[in-house]
């Protein structure tokens, strides 16, 4: 009786209030997380192209010179990236990538070790405080801000501290006489493809250097390191969070916690694993950059925390997490390095860096948002 | 048919004997036994602070029972955790879905349990897609697509993917805690509709409910909790709403 009566009111009730409705191709596009980040990458190519283009910055060295530094921001974008989407941050980035920096330098020049212990003893320490990290903010329950804010003091200190007691001095030289030959400092270091470069340059394709010390060689000799791990590890990233169970359990974990617990998910094991690469990230990036300059500073990495959210949340990643892509985050870093050496070449004064960097995020995050929410009808 | 076999075919699908809980010196739940057979649904009623969800938490492997025993097809069983009681084919609906918003349809019905191929283990999204379009269809939730996104849907179609999840990975006995405690009209109707078609798949079923309304056009049996202590099993044919009532409050 009261059945007939539920059947009998929902066919119109249902029409109304399921809200069934297609969703067409061009929704699908303008809500993936990228979106802010393609449109800002065009904006800004087109922008340097039109205030910069004869400064040499689309010349292959000035080509070089950006995606250098693009690389260093997606190194750490990518770990950041991956974390953030868990639901997690990390602030101590900027000072792991100095800690580790210091320990290779100390390890390899001060006590004579051979470069590739040096690199695996500080890719397991940094990793250790990813997981401590980690194991703090789902033991405490204390949201990772704070706990990371908290290393990002307790390591900048002990950089300082290891370097001043070690050496007397903050910046700790050498490194790259101790790096000669060694097999695993030169998958941080050097270039690949430099056939390819010279073979391009002696065909006239790019130029050669025409006087001083290394008059013959082409001007970009090779892709660096540094580019490779960049795209093997926005690759990886990629391939993690989209073509695998744990990427779905990385989603899952960041946005609904309790959720992806009840459906079986190992949620902490999630969480720490992410600190743990977000770790691994910044020291690859610390390795590479101690192997380029061929020294380690204890004021390495300042700030660099904040550029790797920066990078992500250009991305599309929200802040509170479960919704994000590597790709956004590697464009994000594209963005990034374009605009620093970008203004470079155009000729502005370099401390305005900062506040084009400020005006970027807020456009890409307003743009993001309003974007989102007009297509999908949130609010 | 031997009397063995026949002995199975009859066994409740869950068999709940003496089941006694205490947390420290609280005694939750007190001598409680049930029998829950194939295609049939049994409801548990009871006022706030009755035990029920307890229970629920109990036979999905959240809590250990104090003392007693749950035994699944006429086997013992013990519970190391909940994901031990989801490998013997319980599926549990919670009260607030545990669903992830940002993620499709798909995704959610298959977290933790995610189709792969291949070598490398890669999702097989395709797969996915085309099980979960199957089962929403065969339930009749009307959803947009298996791709639509958790956030973009009502309550009612939310409610729907939860109990389809359910209903996909349970061989035997789905726990419902309160599955429309904040839905509509329209949505609860629908929602009642598919734990019909449940029952009629000849799964056993578990709810709870606070309207008496909804138990009584579900259930086949009643059971009454009040303070931990089981007030009795009630055919639902055989009573009415003042005497459930009066079980539940223990007045009149």
């Amino acid at each position: 009786m009261s059945e007939a009566d539920t059947k009998a009111a929902s066919p119109p009730e249902e029409a109304k209030d399921e809200r069934v409705r297609q969703i067409s191709p061009l929704r699908k596009a303008l809500v993936r997380p990228e979106l802010g980040s393609i449109c800002g990458v065009i904006l800004v190519f087109v922008f340097f192209f039109l205030i910069a283009r004869d400064s040499g910055m689309f010349s292959p060295e000035g080509i070089q010179n950006w995606t250098v530094v693009s690389a260093q921001f997606a190194i750490i974008a990518v770990g950041a990236c991956l974390l953030m989407i868990a639901g997690e941050f990390d602030l101590s980035v900027g000072s792991m990538i100095g800690f580790s920096g210091i320990i290779i330098a100390m390890m390899s020049v001060t006590y004579e070790q051979p470069m590739w212990l040096s690199i695996i003893v500080a890719f397991a320490i940094a990793m250790g405080i990813g997981w401590l990290n980690g194991f703090l903010v789902i033991r405490t329950g204390l949201p990772s801000f704070i706990v990371t804010l908290a290393f990002l003091y307790i390591l900048r200190g002990l950089t300082i501290f290891l370097a001043r007691v070690t050496t007397n001095k903050t910046i700790i030289g050498g490194v790259r006489d101790a790096a000669e030959g060694d097999w695993l400092a030169a998958i941080f270091g050097g270039k690949i493809l430099t056939g390819f470069f010279q073979w391009l340059a002696d065909n006239g394709l790019i130029d050669k250097f025409v006087a001083g010390n290394r008059a013959g060689e082409p001007v970009v000799d090779g892709v660096p390191m540094l580019v490779v791990w960049a795209i093997g590890l926005i690759i990886f990233g990629h391939i993690l969070l989209t073509r695998t169970r744990f990427g779905n359990w990385i989603f899952a974990s960041g946005g609904d916690a309790q959720a992806a617990r009840y459906s079986g998910v190992p949620v902490n094991r999630v969480k720490i694993l992410m600190f743990m690469f977000t770790a691994f990230c910044a020291t690859v990036f610390a390795t590479c950059q101690v192997m380029e300059f061929g020294s380690a500073a204890a004021d390495r990495g300042v700030l660099k925390e904040f550029e790797a959210i920066i990078s992500v949340v250009i991305g599309g990643a929200l802040l509170t997490g479960g919704y994000g892509s590597v790709i956004g985050a590697a464009l994000g870093a594209l963005i990034f390095g374009v605009v620093q050496q970008g203004l470079f070449f155009a000729g502005v004064e370099s401390s305005l860096f900062r506040v084009f960097l400020g005006v970027i995020l807020l456009l890409a995050v307003i743009l993001n948002t309003y974007i989102r929410r007009s297509i999908t009808g949130e609010r | 048919m031997t009397a063995t076999n026949r002995d199975k075919a009859t066994a409740p699908v869950l068999e709940l004997k003496s089941i006694h809980k205490a947390f420290g010196g609280v005694v939750a739940v007190e001598d409680f036994s049930l029998d829950l057979h194939a295609g049939e649904i049994v409801a548990l009623v009871g006022d706030n602070g009755a035990g029920k969800s307890t229970l629920v938490k109990m036979i999905s492997g959240v809590h250990a029972p104090t003392s007693g025993s749950i035994s699944l097809d006429g086997e013992a069983v013990s519970f190391a955790d909940a994901s031990v009681a989801r490998a013997h084919g319980i599926e549990v609906v919670y009260q607030d879905l545990a669903l992830a918003d940002q993620q499709p349809v798909y995704m959610n019905m298959f977290l933790g349990r995610e189709t792969v191929r291949g070598p490398l283990k890669l999702l097989d999204r395709k797969a996915m897609m085309r099980e979960t379009q199957a089962l929403v269809d065969e339930l009749d939730v009307r959803i947009p697509s298996a791709k639509a996104v958790i956030r973009d849907l009502s309550g009612g179609q939310r409610q729907g993917v939860a109990i389809a999840r359910a209903t996909h990975w349970a061989k035997k006995l789905i726990l419902l805690d309160e599955p429309t405690a904040a839905l509509g009209v329209a949505e609860t109707a629908k929602v009642e509709d598919i734990v019909r078609t449940l029952r009629a798949r000849n799964i056993a079923i578990l709810i709870i409910s606070h309207s008496l309304d909804q138990v009584f056009r579900l259930s086949d049996r009643i059971c009454v909790l009040r303070r931990g202590v089981q007030i009795g099993v009630r055919e639902t044919a055989r009573t009415d709403k003042n005497e459930i009532v009066s079980m539940i409050t223990g007045v009149g």
